[in-house]
Formats: C-alpha cells, sequence, structure tokens
C-alpha cells in the first residue's frame, strides 16, 4: 500500500526558510518500520535528510524522533501500527525539548549534561574487594528495569515539566539516579537522595504519564521518580515542599476523608513561608467562585477510612521488615 | 589544531578501556568517535563475556584449549594465553564499576553455558551484557572526565617516514575539517559488517579504522575470516542470541528434526558458530529448510525462563519477526555477524606503524583465528583495550605533532570538497554499497568458490569505478549524513577487496573460510596468516606469518 510520510525539515544553512514539512510517497511491506522508510527515502529518493540511525533493533537509542506527535525509536514502530483510522499518512519530527540541529537531528548536549549532574556512576565504598561484590540475584534483576534504559531521549523529549521549566532534570536522569540508589553496592544512597529532593528534581514531576507512555524500554521513568519520592521521605528528607504536600495531604485526609484545600498550601509552605507567586492564582480563584469552604467537612463514615491507613501503615510496617 | 597524548579513534568497549587505561596512567587522552560513545556497536552483544574464575574450578587453560579449538587452530596461542589469563581480572574490573551482572545462589557472579566450550564460564546480564557493561564503560569516563570528540569522523591517518603524527577529521556537525595530532593512536573502530547485505550488523559498522590503517601502511591479516552467525532473522537479519541455544534452544528443520545430531552429536546445537552456520546452510541447501531458513525452538524453555534471562529476543521476536517464541519456534538463517581478522598487532596492540595502535574487532592479535567463539568478542575488547591503553599511554612517541602536517589538512580538504562538488548522477551511493553487500552475500558467504571469489573481485572493480563518480547529493556543511556515507563507502570497498583476495590466497577449508574448490583442512601447507599489505604505490603485496603454537598441538575437530 502506498504511505505519505510528512517529515519535517530544518536547514541551519537556510534559517530564513525556517521549519517546513516534504511529502514522500513509498510503497510500504507490511514488516517496514518507520525508519526503514526513512532510510529507503534517504537512499532512494533524498539523500539531503538528515537523521541518526544505527542498529535497526532498539539497542542503540540513536533514531528517536516524534512520529504522529509522539516521540518513541522509529526502528520500534510499525508503518502500519502508525496509520490511524482510513488514514495513509504519518508525520514524522524531531524530539522537542531539544534545539534542532538539521531535520530529525537533535543537539542533545542539554540531556547528557541533566544525566551528569546526578553523578551517574557506581560509588561504592573505598575499600574494593578483591573478587566481585556479594550482591543478590534478586538485587541486580530489579536494576535490570532502570538499567534497561538506552538513553535515547524519548522521555525528556515529550516531558511536560520539562516544557515550561528547563531546570527540571527530567525523567531519564532520575530514572538514572534511582539506578544507582537502589544498587546494594553504591554507599551514597543518602546524598544522591537529599540531592534529588532539592529544587528542581524528583518533587518537580507533575506524574502526567508522558515519560512512561513513549518510553521504548519500559524503563517507565515516572514509576522510578514515584520510587525515589518514598525512599528520600524513608530517608528523612522531609524539610522539601514536596515531601511536606504529600505527607501534609495524607494527614489532612487522614483526620477527615476529604482534602481541604486550604490547609494544604499551609501545612506544606507553612504560614509565612507561602510563594508569592501563589497569590494570582488564589485571587483568580476567589473570583470565579473556586475557593474553598472556610469550614471543611468530613465524610460519614470515618472508621472505614481508619481501617484503610491502618492497613496500609500494616504493609509498609512489614515490607521494611522484609528490606532489613 | 587539537593536540593529545594519546588519542583513541572509536567508542565501543575496547576505545573506552583503552582510553580509560591510558587516562589512569596519567595521559592526556581524547576518544574520537562517529556517534556518541552510547550508540557504538558493542551494545549488540548480547549473549555474555567469558572468564575461566579458578574460584569455581574452572581453569584458564581451558578456556584458552575451547578458543584456540574454536579457532581451528589459526588464533596464536601467546595472545589467547593472554587473553584467557587475564579474563577474570577484567571480569572483577567490570564488576566494580557497576555492571549488574547476574548472580548465583550465593550472590556471586553466575554463569551461563555458550557454544563451543565445554564448561559454563559465560557472565552475562540477562540478554543485554553489551549493552550493560557499554553504559557502565561510558559512566567511567564521565566519572574521569575523559574527553569526546563526539560526532567526529575521521577521514584520514598523518603517517611520516613509518610514524603516526595524528588524524585529520571532519566535525559532522559544523562540516569543519581539522588536524587532530597525538603521540599514540589507537584504534578502536569495531568490524566492517555493513561491507554485506545483510548483515547483523549496525549501520555505522563500515571498517573505518580498518581502512584507515590500511591505507597508511598497516597489514590486514587474516581477512578472509568472516563469522557467520547460525541465528539471524530471516528478513532483517537481526541477530538472536546464541544465549538462547545456551539456555536450551533447538534447530529443527522442515521435518522437525533436531539435525544437529547427525553433525555435531555430543554438542549438538552448541558446536562453535562456524560449524553450526554450515549445517544449517546445508539443511536449506538440501531442501530440508523453510523459505531459505530452518527454525529455532524455544517453548519448551518456559515463558518465565525466556522472559527473565533472553528477554530481549523475546522483544525482537515481537518487534520484528510478529513471533511470540514462548509460543511458536522463530526462522533463522545464518547471517554475517563478525570479522575475525583485521589489523595486525602484537600482544600490546601495536601495529607495524610507530605510534599506532589497534585493539577491538577492527585488530587482529590473533585471538579468534578461523572462528570467534561467542562471548569471547567482549573479553578480547575489554583485555585488549585496556593493554593497548597502557602501552600507548607508556610509551609516547617523541613526535612533535606541529604544524609542518598543515599539508595534510589542505590535501583532505580538496578531497572533500571535490567529492561535495561532483555533478549530480543517475548512480546513488546507496546502489553502490547495497550492489556490494549483495555481492559479498553471495561469493564470501558461509560456502567459497574460487570462480564465485573471482567473479566477486572483477565486480569490485566495477564498483570502485562506479564510486570515483558517483555525487554526493546534499552539499551542505551542517550534519550532512550523505557525505558521511560516501566517506564510508570508500573505506568499505577498500575493505571488501581485501577479503577476496584473502580468500583466494587461503587454499584450503578452516574455520569460516570454507572453500568448496578445496574442502579440507591443509596443516602442512596453511597453518599460516595471510597478510596483506598496500604499498606506498598503492600496491597491494601478500605475505604469510607463522602461526604461534605454545601447547596445544592442531588436531581434527569433532564437536
Amino acid at each position: 500500500m502506498e504511505v505519505s510520510f510528512l517529515v519535517k525539515r530544518f536547514n541551519p544553512e537556510n534559517p530564513q526558510k525556517g521549519a517546513y514539512w516534504d511529502d514522500y510517497t513509498l510503497t510500504i511491506e507490511p514488516s517496514m518500520t518507520v525508519l526503514d522508510a526513512l532510510i529507503k527515502i534517504r537512499e532512494d529518493k533524498d539523500g539531503t535528510l538528515s537523521l541518526r540511525c544505527s542498529c535497526r533493533s532498539s539497542i542503540c537509542g540513536s533514531c528517536s524522533m516524534r512520529i504522529n506527535g509522539m516521540a518513541g525509536l522509529a526502528c520500534k514502530m510499525k508503518v502500519i501500527d502508525n496509520l490511524q483510522a482510513n488514514q495513509t499518512s504519518i508525520t514524522v519530527e524531531p524530539m522537542t525539548n531539544m534545539p534542532v540541529i538539521k531535520d530529525l537531528v537533535v543537539d542533545m548536549d542539554i540531556f547528557w549534561n541533566k544525566v551528569k549532574e546526578i553523578k551517574p556512576w557506581l560509588q561504592p565504598d573505598e575499600v574494593e574487594p578483591s573478587g566481585e561484590y556479594i550482591a543478590s540475584d534478586e538485587s541486580m534483576k530489579k536494576l535490570a528495569q532502570p538499567a534497561n534504559c538506552i538513553m535515547c531521549g524519548a522521555c525528556v523529549s515529550d516531558c511536560t515539566v520539562l516544557e515550561v521549566d528547563e531546570g527540571f532534570i527530567g525523567p531519564a536522569a532520575l530514572a538514572k539516579a534511582y539506578r544507582f540508589v537502589d544498587d546494594p553496592r553504591d554507599s551514597e544512597t543518602s546524598n544522591r537522595l537529599e540531592m534529588l529532593s532539592e529544587y528542581s528534581g524528583i518533587w518537580d514531576c507533575t506524574r502526567c504519564m508522558e515519560c512512561v507512555e513513549v518510553c521504548p524500554k519500559d524503563v517507565a521513568p515516572m514509576d522510578r521518580i514515584m520510587e525515589l519520592r518514598d525512599r528520600a521521605m524513608n530517608h528523612g528528607f522531609m524539610d522539601n515542599s514536596g515531601a511536606k504536600h504529600t505527607d501534609a495531604f495524607a494527614d489532612i485526609v487522614s483526620h477527615s476523608g476529604t482534602l481541604d484545600e486550604l490547609k494544604l498550601p499551609l501545612k506544606t509552605f507553612g504560614m509565612f513561608g507561602m510563594p508569592l507567586n501563589m497569590l494570582p492564582v488564589a485571587i483568580r480563584a476567589a473570583i470565579k467562585g473556586k475557593i474553598p469552604a472556610l469550614f471543611h467537612k468530613g465524610i460519614p463514615n470515618m472508621e472505614g477510612l481508619k481501617q484503610i491507613f491502618n492497613k496500609v501503615a500494616d504493609e509498609e510496617q512489614q515490607a521494611s521488615e522484609q528490606e532489613e | 589544531m587539537f593536540a593529545h597524548d594519546v588519542l583513541v579513534i572509536g567508542a565501543g568497549l575496547a576505545g573506552m578501556r583503552a582510553a580509560l587505561a591510558a587516562s589512569r596512567s596519567g595521559a592526556n587522552v581524547a576518544i574520537i568517535s562517529k556517534v556518541h560513545p552510547v550508540r557504538s556497536h558493542s551494545n549488540a552483544a548480547q549473549g555474555g563475556i567469558n572468564a575461566a574464575l579458578t574460584d569455581r574450578g574452572d581453569d584458564w587453560r581451558d578456556h584458552a584449549y575451547d578458543t584456540i579449538k574454536g579457532s581451528d587452530y589459526l588464533a596464536d596461542q601467546n595472545a589467547v594465553e593472554i587473553m584467557a589469563q587475564e579474563a577474570g581480572e577484567e571480569l572483577i574490573a567490570l564488576e566494580h564499576m557497576g555492571v549488574i551482572f547476574n548472580r548465583d545462589s550465593e550472590g556471586k557472579l553466575g554463569t551461563r553455558a555458550f557454544g563451543g566450550q565445554r564448561k559454563a564460564r559465560t557472565f552475562h546480564v540477562a540478554d543485554i551484557t553489551g549493552q550493560a557493561i557499554l553504559h557502565s564503560m561510558y559512566e567511567q569516563l564521565m566519572k574521569y572526565e575523559v574527553q569526546v570528540y563526539e560526532e567526529w569522523f575521521v577521514t584520514k591517518l598523518i603517517v611520516k617516514n613509518s610514524v603516526c603524527l595524528g588524524v585529520v577529521a571532519l566535525e559532522i556537525r559544523t562540516g569543519n575539517i581539522e588536524i587532530i595530532s597525538a603521540k599514540s593512536i589507537i584504534i578502536c573502530t569495531g568490524g566492517l559488517g555493513r561491507v554485506y547485505e545483510p548483515s547483523t550488523n549496525a549501520l555505522i559498522v563500515t571498517g573505518d579504522g580498518i581502512a584507515l590503517a590500511y591505507q597508511a601502511g598497516t597489514g590486514l591479516m587474516d581477512m578472509e575470516m568472516v563469522q557467520y552467525h547460525p541465528t539471524t532473522l530471516k528478513g532483517s537479519g537481526v541477530l538472536i542470541t546464541e544465549g538462547a541455544r545456551g539456555e536450551g534452544a533447538y534447530l529443527l528443520n522442515k521435518d522437525n528434526e533436531r539435525f544437529m545430531q547427525k553433525y555435531a552429536p555430543n554438542m549438538m546445537e552448541l558446536a562453535s558458530r562456524d560449524v553450526v552456520s554450515r549445517c544449517v546452510a546445508t539443511e536449506i541447501q538440501e531442501g530440508k529448510g523453510i523459505d531459505g531458513s530452518v527454525l529455532l525452538d524455544c517453548r519448551h524453555l518456559g515463558e518465565k525462563l525466556i522472559k527473565e534471562k533472553l528477554s530481549q529476543i523475546y522483544e525482537i521476536g515481537l518487534d520484528f519477526a510478529n513471533v511470540d517464541i514462548t509460543k511458536e519456534p522463530i526462522a533463522i538463517r545464518p547471517g554475517m555477524h563478525y570479522m575475525m581478522g583485521g589489523i595486525k598487532t602484537d600482544i600490546n596492540g601495536k601495529t607495524n606503524i610507530e605510534g599506532l595502535y589497534a585493539a577491538g574487532e577492527c585488530a587482529c592479535v590473533s585471538v579468534h583465528g578461523g572462528n570467534r567463539l561467542g562471548a569471547n568478542s567482549l573479553l578480547d575488547t575489554v583485555v585488549f583495550g585496556k593493554r593497548a591503553g597502557e602501552h600507548a599511554a607508556r610509551n609516547i612517541s617523541e613526535n612533535s605533532g606541529n604544524l609542518l602536517e598543515k599539508e595534510y589538512l589542505h590535501s583532505e580538504k580538496k578531497r572533500i570538497e571535490s567529492l561535495l562538488e561532483r555533478k549530480s548522477t543517475e548512480d546513488r551511493i546507496a546502489a553502490i554499497r547495497n550492489d556490494m553487500g549483495t555481492i559479498m552475500d553471495d561469493s564470501f558467504g558461509v560456502f567459497r568458490t574460487t570462480e564465485g571469489m573471482e567473479t566477486a573481485l572483477s565486480k569490485m572493480k566495477l564498483l570502485k569505478d562506479r564510486y570515483e563518480v558517483v555525487a554526493v547529493e546534499d552539499k551542505g556543511k551542517i550534519f550532512n549524513t550523505d557525505l558521511v556515507f560516501a566517506l564510508e563507502l570508500g573505506f568499505m570497498l577498500d575493505c571488501a577487496e581485501v577479503m577476496l583476495r584473502s580468500g583466494v590466497e587461503r587454499k584450503e577449508s578452516r574455520g569460516a573460510h570454507y572453500y568448496l574448490d578445496f574442502p579440507e583442512r591443509d596443516d602442512k601447507n596453511w597453518l599460516k596468516h595471510v597478510l596483506i599489505t598496500r604499498s606506498v604505490e598503492g600496491k597491494v603485496m601478500i605475505s604469510y606469518l607463522p602461526v604461534n603454537i605454545t601447547n596445544w598441538n592442531p588436531e581434527e575437530r569433532k564437536y
């Protein structure tokens, strides 16, 4: 069947032209991936099309790009699977949140600089054993999921926080950080968690799930970020708005069964620590009549709620005993 | 102009290991690579890394023997001994760097069985061993802040009076052409798989370093020894790890028969790769295949084991063949995989040119001889990468690396500009490369004949003529991948020619070189290496080197 590939182009040597679209039509085979198609375009139709690609089997992480508006590895996406109903075209664009160098090639320096910030190397105790470090097979296998990250950049491209806050350390660097935090051979767990609890770290994720959706290797960065939050709080890193917010949320709900939206910012930031930039939000909310009631009402069945809280606490207790 | 004590070309495992070793020795080191280090093809090594650990009751001598037997007695035994002896130390060094090796029940490193070896001595990270080691090695590079010229492509080695003084390189991102001078240069550019079509190798594996060294006057050894991996996907040529057979998968023909029984009754599916590939090819030729392939059956291993230990090939089956390997067998055929030959070096990676070293797949020490054992390639990269790095740092030659070399810069700039200025042609770079790939797969695969190789050589001449006039379509400077492909194709055509010449030269069958006109191994006349060198005038010269034999005399090879 014939498929048209709408490819976003940019030639840095003719910047006045800006980004533009080229339309290439190909006859495709059922097994063909988007990368196969792009290579065919480059080889048979247009040698000026630039993209990175190498292994063709989702191991090297070179060919991340946005296909139909979602980041992923072009070599892992079949053309047929990416044709929407009654459509015979596919759009291909460079990743976002990183500057475009040419066509589908982006500058990943930003990506790597963020990864480097988390000190991405094993920091064991000073004295190395003569043989290997002893570690359970389970602990190593558990690391296989975060270590499966091939640094393709798809999660960073589609991260909605990075879109508005380029200071955020981002999903890839945080998943990489988790790989060391969870490594029994690493001795810097606490320092790592402290650093990650700071501004622009684990608490800046808004849990939009985009990174989990686009990750081609099932690393599920957001889930790793949530695990890091748990670890950080268990290590006592509570002196930040993220941890306080989480704590306050649970505390309020445990008392009344619903969230008291007036109390939450007070408990998170303290009476005098409220960020000024929240004021306009509050005023706008007041104008629209969306200020929560001054007197917060609880739910009727508090007994059932208490049972839930107790059960969670019991299970956490058991889990932490098992870990020890 | 940029200057360093040691410059490593290529950032795969051999390159990064060499750079780390040189940097730890106190030298000013940089790596130059046409891709970011973690995109390197060492990623694709799935199965594992071999080491005979004495505390597991293993013996390096057994590992050495298996390697030598696997090589069909063409490997140099002094080099194999070094590799087998240093394997344990290197393995532990990798673990200390952070590699998440699978463990046994005591929490020590765990092993799996691999082809051509009588003992399970393959250490692994599920089936992503190469990827796991490559990423850990890059972590070390970041830790020690080793400089990387990222996405720079070396176009020429600067050699004057038999001393290597530096390189001329194209910065892909800007299109600038620069000289980087260095007192020692280590080539770690990997193999040349893309000379073939299809191949398990990544698109970047284009023999650049092998051709650079050859053009600079270094000898290429055993270039006829090309490994076809027994199990690659029928359509795309994507690799299915030997680890699958290591875990117990069967090879079946169309009659559902485990045909390896006929050929290698003891080792069955785990005979050495050249043997298994020949058996698969024979079955297919005799009409016992299914549409040009045979079946790899993993079903009896169970879903749990497959998803845990063979997760990547489970994924590959789904993505690239629409096959769930837990539920049905998968169609495979032998495919081009690895180059045993390469730049002739000594046991410290040194070539015949002063200041020029090589390590990893591009080098030929030789530890693989006529056939490499599975999981010996990762070992080769780290053991000889480290040795080359240390040796290069210790023996920094006192060349000046001064501006005198401007002439090299000008001539390279001119050459590349003239490539860009060519008038557009009907012919395309990709067309020439695909023709080359098909010719090599047809004539220089599992079975070879005089007629096939001679015809291929004359076809190569025609391809070179086409290459002399074909146009580069992209005329821009910034990220001109079209230009890079053109330069790579030039390297590959040189490699292909040397390979075919070596093949015609070796008039016997040994290891991966199965020559139908001479079907027997001939130790009397051919227990020697074939070395091909190019003179300054461009004349191809063939010579021979004896095989180093220490403890193991050649005997008949049975599995």
